[in-house]
């Protein structure tokens, strides 16, 4: 029942906070509501091969870029509409995420984090330099909907919040599933794993295309929200630093605790970082110092006694 | 032609290998990837610039002094906070020195702003006419400088007690505690080490390319390239992974235009990455 609970609590507030902003009609809670849907698809896919396999992908923001690009191309580009080319960001990011599968995935540890790390750089790179699809580092400028500027806010927050709800219902599944179960022991002990018969590779290779369909399509959907990318937005390293300091946050390896570590997250953005311009990357550096030291299984196994000692956790529930 | 060109990238490797050789020891016996590793050199440079600049100290002659400085900074970096979770899995590790790389680099765009600057020596130190090849004096001088700095550490890990220490503790950590050897001193010592280390090559760059705080993501990316190339954690690997790259960079830059030439690095990584994870000269134990 536990297990029940926490999706289902999660899914009720994030109606709840949907229904408040579009109730509301303030354009800044509409912005935030939708912000916080494009971290937690960020942040629970993240967690799909992050947190139940346990390999540290820095791949998110190659996922989230190539989906922004491709949906950026087929709608300045060809002119497709702009439901099929958020959908095509998805399918894009996938076909990246399943050739990655065969190329990197027998990499282990650090290696498998660089090599994960890498292929943002050089995507970005390419998109630098071919010029005639990308429009190189002058960017794309997107067609705008053809409705008001207040009906496309909400537009795309429901978008973003059906995605967002989507991949926390697939993680929720997956967790549940066979899936969860391999991947969870190639989390705890590859070799083992693969000794008693559980197929790793291909539990790996669906876990890293599943993780990789949301931020497809929210690069795709991001793009026509701001109507503009360039490589350097689309590719930036911190979209794929961000999802696991929230899942961090929230609990790495579990269902709900990436969808909260995403609203925590948001407000300690909110609150902070909005008057700390000049230090604002110092300030998300100083943050996730202190996150790994003190917090490395998430908030929610704060000892506020503990917290007084003034050391790390020594035997943190579950371990990253 | 291709004479040039060779020259020219073997007197790039001979500094990459400097840039990578700490980054490949603290990857090697503390097993954490220091994405500091780039900030340190670009401290090491503004170091070098600044006393250029206050008190005409030759970049080359800085070097030691600006490592020196480092070292005690680095040291109390791992012993107060990177020590704390130096055991813990790679995401915890990696995401530690992110973090730390996002407050340091905030530190210095703050200090120093983000504007190029550059050592400019007075007088310039000329070219060295061999005929077919022309080179110029100050690349030349520190290379060898940067080949230096690699040596003294190959030495310090081969000669001195600190450094069996230190190549124990790559070897087999609990091993080397049960000989005697303090684990967690040892590893304040190497991540002390390759900081100074980093500090000292910023120094030698500083006269060659410009110096900023946007820099350092570049120094970090060639490091990696260096280390998978040569195979991690020893110190001739380096030296052929930083010769390496430096020469497949020239010719890159060659038949691609200089504008492919970190791309060209990057698609060489994971095509290493893919077929020899271990890179040429890969083996266990750091010698």
């Amino acid at each position: 029942m536990r297990g029940l609970l926490l999706p289902l609590l999660s899914g009720v507030a994030l109606l709840a906070a949907a229904a408040f902003a579009t109730l509301a009609g303030d354009a800044y809670a509409l912005r935030l509501a939708t912000t916080l849907c494009l971290y937690i698809g960020l942040a629970s896919s993240w967690n799909v091969i992050g947190g139940f396999a346990g390999y540290p992908s820095f791949a998110t923001a190659a996922f989230f870029g190539i989906g922004a690009y491709a949906g950026s191309v087929l709608q300045a580009g060809y002119g497709v509409a702009a439901p099929l080319a958020w959908l095509s960001g998805g399918i894009v990011a996938a076909l990246l995420a399943a050739g990655l599968g065969y190329c990197i995935l027998h990499l282990r540890g650090h290696y498998f984090a660089i090599a994960s790390l890498v292929v943002a750089d050089v995507l970005r790179e390419v998109a630098n330099s071919w010029i005639s699809l990308t429009n190189g580092g002058m960017g794309i400028s997107l067609p705008l909907l053809s409705i008001g500027v207040e009906d496309q806010a909400r537009l795309y927050f429901w978008v973003f919040g059906a995605v967002a709800a989507l991949s926390v219902a697939a993680a929720w599944l997956v967790d549940r599933g066979r899936l969860g179960f391999a991947l969870r022991c190639v989390e705890q002990n590859e070799t083992a794993a693969l000794m008693l018969g559980v197929d790793t590779r291909r539990a790996k290779r669906a876990a890293l295309v599943l993780s990789s369909l949301a931020p497809g399509i929210m690069g795709a959907v991001y793009a026509s929200w701001v109507s503009y990318i360039d490589p350097t937005d689309a590719f930036d390293v911190l979209l794929s630093v961000k999802p696991i300091i929230m899942a961090l946050l929230g609990g790495v390896g579990t269902v709900a605790g990436p969808v909260f570590g995403a609203a925590a997250f948001l407000a300690l953005e909110e609150l902070f970082w909005r008057n700390l311009l000049e230090l604002h990357e110092g300030a998300l550096g100083l943050l996730v110092v202190l996150l790994v030291l003190f917090l490395p299984g998430g908030i929610r196994l704060v000892r506020p006694r503990r917290l007084l000692a003034f050391r790390p956790l020594a035997k943190p529930g579950r371990t990253p | 032609m291709i004479a040039q060109i060779l020259a020219n990238g073997l007197l790039l490797g001979g500094l990459y290998a400097a840039i990578a050789a700490g980054f490949s020891l603290v990857w090697g016996v503390l097993n954490i990837i220091n994405l500091l590793h780039g900030s340190f050199i670009v401290l090491g440079a503004y170091g070098a610039f600044f006393l250029h600049t206050a008190a005409g100290v030759s970049p080359f002659a800085a070097a030691p002094a600006v490592g020196a400085l480092m070292f005690p900074l680095a040291y109390a970096l791992q012993t107060m906070v990177i020590n704390r979770v130096v055991d813990r899995p790679v995401l915890i590790t990696l995401t530690l020195t992110f973090g730390l790389n996002l407050i340091l680099n905030n530190l210095m765009l703050l200090a120093f702003k983000a504007d190029y600057r550059k050592v400019v020596l007075d007088p310039p130190l000329g070219i060295l006419d061999l005929g077919a090849i022309v080179l110029p004096v100050d690349r030349l001088v520190a290379t060898a400088c940067s080949l230096l700095l690699v040596l003294a550490l190959w030495s310090l890990l081969r000669l001195t007690r600190i450094g069996r220490a230190i190549v124990a503790v790559r070897m087999d950590r609990d091993a080397a505690a049960l000989m005697g050897i303090d684990v967690r001193a040892t590893y304040a010592l190497t991540f002390a080490l390759a900081a100074s280390l980093a500090a000292a090559a910023g120094c030698l760059l500083a006269p060659l390319f410009p110096i900023s705080p946007v820099a350092s993501a570049t120094y970090l990316g060639k490091a990696f390239v260096i280390c998978v190339l040569g195979g991690l954690g020893s110190v001739p690997g380096v030296v052929v992974g930083g010769f390496a790259l430096g020469v497949m960079e020239s010719l890159g830059a060659l038949s691609l235009g200089p504008e492919h030439a970190g791309t060209l690095a990057f698609l060489l990584l994971l095509l290493l990455l893919l077929v020899r994870p271990s890179g040429l000269l890969g083996r266990r134990g750091f010698d």
